[in-house]
């Protein structure tokens, strides 16, 4: 917490480039949340990307020029929150990797990394929320991405939530620990091994018999959304985030506004 | 095995238009995956188990040389030999002189990836010996003429159908023309055919999954008994083993087990478990005549101490291959050599060389699971990574790849342009995206995803360039 015990935490958002161009929705659902679970929210100006691309590609030089500008843009807030459990993964446990052995930059990453969170756990685990105002009349499947999942060990917080929306009912995909074939350059350079993957992914999702699929990663989202649509299948696909903040009036990915 | 791994993008593309693969492949990723989970969570000491086999192991890698000089005294002592081999070339080269001594004509094989990693069957049949594999995977890939796509299933691409076509053509000179059908009928058929190859053998060649320094024993786990029979019955049985799966007594080799079998299968211990220890002795009722330890290092030694002597501690369960998305998408074949899936990902370019094996280490969504079940918490992801840091150093990727990424990193290190870019493509898509029903069925410059799938279209405007206007929500 900060300084001041009965100041509100200062938030960083970390909105992510892909929520940012593609959802910038997610973005304020996130904003929303975040206020009611005590916070105050900025975006600094000044954020692009996590170096994601650059890091999976082998470009260290670049990353390390990247995550620098994060952190310098970062530093100053008692949080930072992603609205995704794969950048906050990369800035919790690649930068400090990244800087290891460069000194002041080591301590910046580490010191970082360990006040960064991905959304719903930082609220569920920082803020201490234990239900949502909202209420959604639908039956809805969850997809765990990896980063999150496997990084950051979210699994429960998602759902725990999701529990509190009034009218709304979870039925549980059985692979949905399984990558559904992002993977971010994974999916374009790799695109048919992709395909296959988020084709699967698709069938199961279709076979769940939900009408709303949510998850905590636009990347996953876009690519199952985009699955979906091409299959003419009658699902919808929102951000987690959407749906805890009671933001479900917009269009869905992919759809019509 | 020549490394067909350059291939592996023509390859895997090929694999997902496979019918028969791609049914093969479904069973295996239900059935494994399940059956780990099963036995990871029957057993409250799982995770601690795997603790201990990863100290243990590390320990072993620290002391390496100690335990490997004491192995060899100790299979001497046994009236066995040891010979250590640098290369690929070295090992077949002992493996054909000790067939000669021997005098061989046909040997009989137990399963052994090392033996698949010096192409020994192919090297064997061009000096006019005859290897007959004896595990049933293996056998009924000896007769497709393919190599393993799986390290402890090595026919999981197969389909039942596709074995009894395979049987029903092989075995006719066996005088056996009926067509079976039923998986417990083929299985008969193989080893009635497979006995009087046991008999005929003046060699056995076995693997091993542990060597035991205390001891100079070596053991291999099956599940089938054909190893016994392929060590028991010739004049000499000869291993084949690579120098990292030393290990210190027979209790540390107990604690290996159980997490080995629980990770592979997902049964509590493998069926058989078959120690050897040095040729027959006096008044032994059976045995080999003769006791060969062939030891590979082929590169391995080159790891201890590097940022990939993780790898060594691999102990071959296969876990990661049948927990992999993209390994029970293209099966083992796709990644063009010995070891596929994750851990072939992380240790084939140290061994064939990154230029052949470039693709492996970058056709992974680095989702993690396969270092979530690793008995051995090896790093898979991070070694890959290495792997793709080293290829970026050495300009290994495309030069359209680079490109494209530098050009994306100097946007990302400069606001300015990135928001500047951003807002007048993220308008255009917005504005095109809202007439097409807010998605694109057709992108030009994204074909590699709209062939297979829509892109979801943005919504118009980017998030900062609202929250600057000062709009909340
Ligand atoms: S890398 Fe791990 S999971 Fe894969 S085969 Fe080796 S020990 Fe098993």
């Amino acid at each position: 917490m900060s300084a001041n015990a009965n100041a509100r935490p200062r938030v960083g958002l970390f909105v992510t480039c892909l929520v940012d161009l593609y959802r910038p929705s997610v973005g304020f659902a996130a904003v929303k949340l975040l206020e009611r679970g005590g916070c105050a929210v900025d975006a600094p100006l000044a954020q692009t990307c996590c170096g994601q691309p650059a890091y999976n590609s082998g470009d260290r030089a670049d990353t390390a020029a990247i995550a620098k500008q994060v952190i310098e843009a970062f530093e100053g807030f008692d949080y930072v929150v992603a609205p995704s459990g794969s950048c906050a993964g990369m800035i919790r446990h690649h930068y400090p990797t990244l800087f290891a052995d460069d000194g002041d930059w080591a301590r910046r990453a580490a010191d970082l990394g360990a006040k960064t969170f991905e959304l719903v756990s930082f609220l569920t685990g920082v803020c201490g929320m234990t239900e949502v105002e909202a209420k959604l009349d639908r039956t809805v499947t969850y997809h765990d991405s990896c980063s999150g999942l496997r990084e950051l060990k979210i699994k429960e917080q998602p759902r725990r939530l999701l529990a509190t929306v009034d009218e709304l009912e979870l039925v549980e995909l059985p692979t949905a620990e399984t990558c559904c074939g992002f993977g971010g350059t994974f999916c374009i350079k790799y695109s048919d091994v992709s395909a296959e993957m988020v084709r699967r992914k698709s069938d199961d999702i279709q076979a769940t018999g939900a009408d709303l699929l949510l998850a905590g990663d636009m990347g996953c989202l876009l690519n199952m959304a985009g699955k979906l649509k091409r299959e003419g299948a009658d699902i919808q696909v929102r951000h987690v985030a959407e749906v805890l903040a009671g933001m479900t009036d917009g269009p869905a990915i992919g759809e019509e506004g | 095995m020549q490394p067909k791994s350059h291939l592996f993008k023509e390859e895997s593309t090929k694999a997902i238009g496979d019918a028969n693969l791609q049914s093969a492949l479904k069973n295996l990723q239900t059935g494994f995956v399940a059956a780990r989970a099963r036995a990871a969570d029957g057993l409250d000491e799982f995770e601690a188990l795997r603790d201990e086999a990863v100290t243990l192991k590390d320990h072993i890698l620290a002391n390496l040389d100690f335990y490997l000089e004491r192995f060899e005294e100790k299979v001497t002592e046994a009236g066995g030999t040891v010979h250590f081999c640098a290369t690929a070339e070295e090992a077949r080269q002992t493996i054909l002189e000790l067939c000669r001594r021997y005098g061989a004509k046909s040997v009989t094989k137990g399963k052994s990836m090392v033996a698949e990693e010096v192409a020994l069957n192919p090297f064997l049949e061009a000096n006019g010996i005859e290897p007959v594999e004896t595990d049933l995977g293996e056998y009924i890939i000896q007769l497709a003429k393919e190599a393993p796509s799986h390290i402890i299933g090595p026919a999981v691409h197969k389909t039942k159908e596709q074995v009894s076509d395979l049987f029903h053509e092989h075995h006719a000179k066996y005088g056996r023309t009926e067509r079976l059908t039923e998986a417990e009928d083929l299985v008969t058929e193989a080893r009635e055919v497979l006995r009087q190859k046991y008999f005929d053998a003046d060699v056995g060649i076995t693997g091993a999954n542990f060597l035991i320094a205390e001891t100079g024993s070596t053991i291999i786990v099956t599940n089938e008994g054909n190893g016994d029979l392929t060590q028991m019955l010739p004049k000499a049985h000869v291993v084949i083993s690579a120098i990292d799966k030393v290990v210190p007594t027979l209790e540390d080799v107990s604690t290996i087990l159980r997490v080995l079998a629980r990770s592979a299968t997902g049964q509590e211990m493998s069926a058989y478990t078959t120690l050897s220890t040095g040729p027959k002795r006096e008044g032994d009722l059976d045995g080999p005549e003769g006791f060969h330890v062939v030891l590979l290092d082929n590169g391995r030694s080159d790891l201890l101490g590097t940022d990939k002597q993780d790898l060594l501690r691999c102990i071959r369960c296969g876990a990661c291959m049948n927990h992999c998305p993209v390994y029970t998408a293209v099966g083992g074949h796709a990644y063009g050599w010995v070891y596929p899936g994750p851990i072939g990902a992380a240790l084939d370019p140290h061994i064939v060389g990154l230029e052949e094996a470039r693709h492996l280490p970058n056709a992974s969504t680095f989702c993690g699971r396969c270092e979530q079940v690793c008995p051995m918490r090896i790093p898979l992801p991070k070694i890959m990574r290495h792997w793709r840091e080293e290829a970026f150093e050495r300009g290994l990727p495309p030069a359209r790849e680079r490109l494209a990424l530098k050009g994306w990193a100097w946007m990302a290190r400069h606001p300015w342009a990135y928001r500047l870019a951003a807002r007048i493509g993220i308008g255009v898509m917005g504005r095109l995206g809202r007439r097409r029903g807010g998605r694109f069925r057709d992108l030009p410059l994204a074909r590699a995803w709209t062939k297979s799938r829509d892109m979801p279209a943005p919504e118009g405007r980017t998030f900062i360039d609202r929250w600057k206007a000062g709009e909340r929500g």
